[in-house]
């Protein structure tokens, strides 16, 4: 029997010819991340265990992200506790403000993933890396403590779950409508556990920043990890940025998985997930008119050039309704020059919209677009749980770019071809 | 190992918001957070509740966020255990690695009320519900994760 991608990356990592489904493995881990919220708590748990030494001065990483610029003095301390162990390790890597961007759009920009690593991150959408073929799985700061002590990680192979996206996607319909559909279907727990694998002709097409979006929101469906197979596409994002050589590893025809389940991309139109679910997926076209008090467009799963662009285009030369407040937020700094350099943030501003530092600040209710009591967001985030975003009473929609972009000019969820 | 108290029931998919709300996530004090412990679902569990006492939820508890902060409140506020159908994956992973005991099981949450006296027996895989005279069965963990358990976590067992 063959194994999958995500088979075959745990078990040259386990030092194993072959692992199975539900098998326990240590696994040497590539690179270890923590943010400003999961790395205080990793910390602490690290010191507590009396460890003095990281594994790797290099593969310890701590991104300030989602409390940045601290906001009170709470966030300014666990920050600061980030920092000073940073530098009592001597880590080459503590990035802050300035230089930073959401940890999973910083970390591939980087060139810190390269396809077959394993990658353990304090943060649940860590599985955003598996876009680049590498295995990649959120975990908690006690996690991260013991993996930036020894290196390596106990983990249990999961089994495999394939979606196969057939046909070729319209026009506007992106990766985060196929993975919203994808969670419609299966369900916020359809694959517990289990490795999401992605593949079709459909996922050929799409850009890789459309990619990382789908491998974001694995977790929303409960995976372990959603990991794509390395194209040409991979290749050219990679070029510029991994310098070192890495291992193209795929999938055996003779993979055995635990499901298979096959969409084809041409039924599929505008999704938007309904609150308090990321499962709660319906059609745009049968929600009816739902009223919007805030469009934020950003974030680890939408915060990446490519969604900067479908905004813009979309916003070019009109004005946000007057009702709604927006918030754009570049995942990077990288991203934010070049969004200014092409000259979408001008467009952005004109159309009255409110651009923003890199940060996680509103998706995950923290700071810099908290909602208030009864209000309604339009999201391109991850998660619409029972006051995720602010008050308890307030509620979040997911959706595409191109949705928030539309929703943000006619003050209800709308499509671009009503703006266009 | 037993675990006694009485069962607070829960329902599927309680998210990572729901235990601990992302307002507090500036801290990382137990007592700070255990004070709030699901606060974002049922406001005040933390006063109501007497030390021992077992969470009962259906599918999923714990699913969203990484957040360790989670089962750190839930064991800050005095809960002894959670018995569920089932767990999300990281949360699973977090509650095993600071040593705070959880449990599977498909038959109990179907079958406990609110206020029902529990005790778990860990290494036999048994719920008792005391006050139905009622028995259930929960999964019996590998070795390798109830060595975690009884050194009190990850850290302790890989030191």
């Amino acid at each position: 029997m063959g194994m999958t991608i995500t088979e075959k990356i745990l078990a040259m990592h386990a030092g194993k010819k072959g692992v199975v489904p539900g098998e326990i493995i240590n696994a040497r881990v590539d690179l270890v991340f923590a943010n400003d919220n999961t790395g205080d708590l990793a910390v602490d748990q690290f010191k507590k265990a009396g460890f003095s030494k990281v594994f790797d001065k290099n593969r310890v990483i701590f991104v300030a992200d989602h409390f940045i610029p601290p906001k009170d003095v709470s966030c300014a301390e666990q920050s600061r506790r980030v920092r000073v162990f940073c530098r009592e390790m001597g880590l080459s890597n503590f990035l802050e403000v300035g230089r930073v961007g959401i940890e999973h759009v910083l970390l591939p920009e980087m060139g810190m993933i390269k396809p077959g690593d394993v990658i353990v991150g304090a943060d649940s959408h860590t599985c955003s890396a598996g876009a680049l073929g590498a295995f990649a799985s959120g975990v908690g700061s006690t996690d991260m403590a013991a993996a930036m002590a020894k290196g390596e990680l106990w983990f249990k192979v999961p089994e495999t779950i394939k979606f196969v996206y057939k046909g070729i996607p319209v026009r506007w319909i992106s990766g985060k409508d196929l993975i919203l559909y994808t969670i419609g279907r299966i369900g916020v727990e359809g694959a517990t556990y289990k490795a999401m694998e992605f593949s079709g002709e459909a996922i050929a097409t799409l850009t890789l920043d459309d990619r990382f979006t789908m491998a974001n929101m694995a977790i929303e469906a409960g995976g372990k990890n959603g990991i794509f197979h390395v194209d040409q596409k991979t290749i050219e994002f990679l070029k510029p940025r991994v310098k070192t050589d890495y291992e193209i590893v795929s999938s055996d025809p003779d993979a055995d998985y635990a499901e298979i389940h096959e969409y084809d991309v041409t039924d599929i139109s505008y999704q938007v997930a309904l609150p308090p679910s990321p499962g709660n997926v319906k059609s745009l076209s049968d929600i009816g008119n739902i009223q919007i008090d805030q469009v934020v467009i950003g974030c680890c799963t939408n915060g990446r050039l490519e969604d900067m662009r479908v905004a813009a285009e979309i916003m070019r030369g009109k004005e946000t309704n007057p009702h709604i407040r927006t918030i754009i937020i570049p995942g990077s700094q990288e991203i934010y020059l070049q969004a200014l350099q092409e000259g979408l943030i001008e467009t952005f501003i004109r159309a009255k919209a409110a651009v923003s530092l890199p940060t996680c600040g509103p998706c995950a209710g923290l700071h810099m677009g908290i909602l208030g009591e009864g209000e309604k967001a339009l999201a391109t985030t991850n998660r619409n749980f029972v006051g995720r975003m602010g008050h308890k009473t307030s509620e979040v929609y997911l959706a595409s770019p191109a949705v928030a972009a539309a929703t943000a000019i006619k003050g209800y969820i709308a499509t671009p071809e009503e703006v266009m | 190992m037993d675990y006694r108290g009485k069962a607070w029931r829960f329902g599927s998919n309680i998210d990572t918001d729901a235990i601990i709300p992302a307002i507090y996530l500036h801290t990382s004090d137990p007592q700070i957070l255990g004070k709030h412990c699901m606060e974002g679902i049922e406001p005040g569990f933390s006063e109501r509740i007497n030390r021992g006492d077992i969470i009962v939820a259906d599918d999923n508890f714990g699913c969203g966020s990484s957040r360790e902060h989670a089962p750190v409140a839930i064991k800050a506020a005095g809960i002894s255990c959670v018995v569920a159908k089932g767990f999300s994956r990281i949360f699973f992973r977090n509650s095993i690695n600071i040593g705070f005991p959880i449990f599977e099981s498909e038959e109990a949450p179907g079958k406990v009320e609110n206020g029902d006296e529990l005790m778990v027996d860990s290494d036999k895989g048994v719920i008792i519900n005391v006050t139905r005279k009622e028995e259930y069965k929960s999964i019996v963990y590998p070795d390798f994760i109830k060595s975690i358990i009884a050194k009190g976590g990850l850290l302790n067992s890989i030191k």
